[in-house]
């Protein structure tokens, strides 16, 4: 079965879901949601995400929305299937994954978030971001990125010394800060950081989905 | 050799510690004092760098993000206490997606309150009436979400109690409590008896009798 997936091929939590789907070799059709004309908050598809965002899933009858827990949801399915395995293999080593996982959640997207607000959603609808905030934000984030830089200088990946879902999630937003959002400067300054960006962009998953018809 | 928890005092911790009593897993904890920047000391961070709480040691093993710990204790003790994570992986699957909502949009609103009107009185730091209004907006229209998928769902995953309703209970609690906006719960009929039903039981009766909160 062809798993649906309802978004846009530029925005970030779609990209998460697709990258995945790529990865674990799950076949899926994207299903377009107009997100400049405000698709996401009609009705139809607030039936398949009542907060009114992309994206969200239907596999035969299971419908599932938030990008992490499908992410979740088709390693978990991939790993207890034989498949590929981008969780991790001791209970110990997925723990790991989902802490940093939880990181991106809870250090990492919320002051990316608020940058992608600023900068580029608001000028889009004609209106000035701030860049006072975003300047606030940028500072925060140095101080975050040297924790992965120490986690990076003693391990390949985040979650371990095997590529998982906890590196995956950070594919969108860090792809956003090294093009529109111009702070490659970020990463690049840091060595553990850099060499991890490079490895992680350049797999063939996440090309796959760079190379998706806008 | 028994997990210890750092921080019980506080919300975050809490989570786990709630989780830690619905598997009938021991536990020890180790008080680090917010209000004293216990958890921006060295040992702290050498735990967990980003110096929030929680963090948990099991014997050498060290775990952070209070939201890992609970999926990483709820599979490894599958076998005794409550089943928080679900018969199939579908069900796993709405867990997730619950406590992602969770993370996403009822933690971020009623954390700012928790800081706005509960930690910055207490630090001398002006708070936000306009900050305040927008986090309160948010968090009805999070609570308007949950009150129609409670209209058909006794709990939020499924019918069976899981980690996606423990998630909210410790933050929750401070709605009813000392954050004094217990009308945004019971303002929604299925919102209403949902809160009735998770934060009656007996594990959380425990935790609070155990760590009462501080804010």
């Amino acid at each position: 079965m062809v798993v649906k997936v309802y978004g846009a091929t530029y925005a970030a939590c779609p990209q998460r879901v697709m990258a995945c789907l790529f990865e674990l070799g799950f076949q899926f059709d994207l299903i377009k949601i107009d997100l400049q004309s405000g698709e996401q908050k009609q009705p139809q598809n607030l039936l398949r995400q009542p907060f009114g965002q992309v994206p969200s899933i239907e596999d035969g009858d299971f419908k599932l929305f938030e990008s992490r827990a499908i992410i979740r949801y088709y390693a978990g399915k991939s790993a207890s299937q034989g498949g590929t395995n981008l969780l991790g293999e001791t209970l110990e080593e997925r723990a790991l994954v989902e802490q940093w996982m939880e990181v991106e959640v809870n250090n990492y997207n919320p002051l990316i978030y608020t940058m992608v607000l600023q900068l580029v959603v608001l000028p889009q609808q004609g209106q000035v971001g701030d860049m006072e905030l975003v300047k606030d934000c940028k500072g925060k984030l140095e101080k975050v990125l040297d924790v992965y830089e120490e986690r990076l200088s003693k391990s390949k990946y985040l979650g371990g010394e095997r590529f998982t879902i906890a590196d995956l999630t950070h594919l969108p937003n860090t792809r956003f800060l090294m093009e529109e959002g111009g702070m490659e400067d970020l990463i690049k300054r840091r060595k553990n950081l850099h060499n991890w960006w490079l490895d992680i962009s350049s797999r063939p998953s996440w090309l796959k989905v760079m190379d998706l018809p806008k | 050799m028994v997990v210890k928890v750092y921080g019980p005092d506080y919300a975050s911790p809490k989570r786990v510690i709630l989780c830690l009593i619905e598997k009938e897993i021991d536990y020890e904890t180790v008080d680090v004092d917010l209000f004293k920047g216990e958890h921006l000391s060295p040992q702290y961070l050498k735990l967990q760098p980003f110096g929030v709480l929680p963090v948990i040691e099991d014997g050498d093993y060290i775990l952070y993000e209070s939201r890992a710990i609970i999926r990483y204790y709820a599979e490894k003790y599958r076998s005794q206490g409550s089943e928080l994570l679900g018969k199939t992986i579908e069900e796993r699957g709405l867990i997730e997606q619950w406590l992602d909502v969770e993370a996403h949009n009822f933690q971020p609103p009623l954390y700012d309150l928790v800081v706005q009107l509960l930690i910055n009185p207490k630090t001398g730091v002006a708070s936000d009436p306009k900050r305040i209004q927008e986090d309160e907006e948010k968090l009805a229209k999070t609570l308007d979400v949950y009150e129609e998928r409670l209209s058909v769902s006794k709990y939020l995953a499924s019918d069976t109690f899981s980690l996606a309703d423990l998630s909210h209970i410790p933050f929750g609690n401070y709605l009813v409590t000392t954050l004094k906006k217990e009308y945004l719960i019971r303002d929604r009929k299925n919102v209403s008896r949902w809160w009735d039903d998770i934060s009656s039981r007996p594990s959380w009766k425990k935790v609070l009798e155990l760590h009462p909160p501080v804010l």
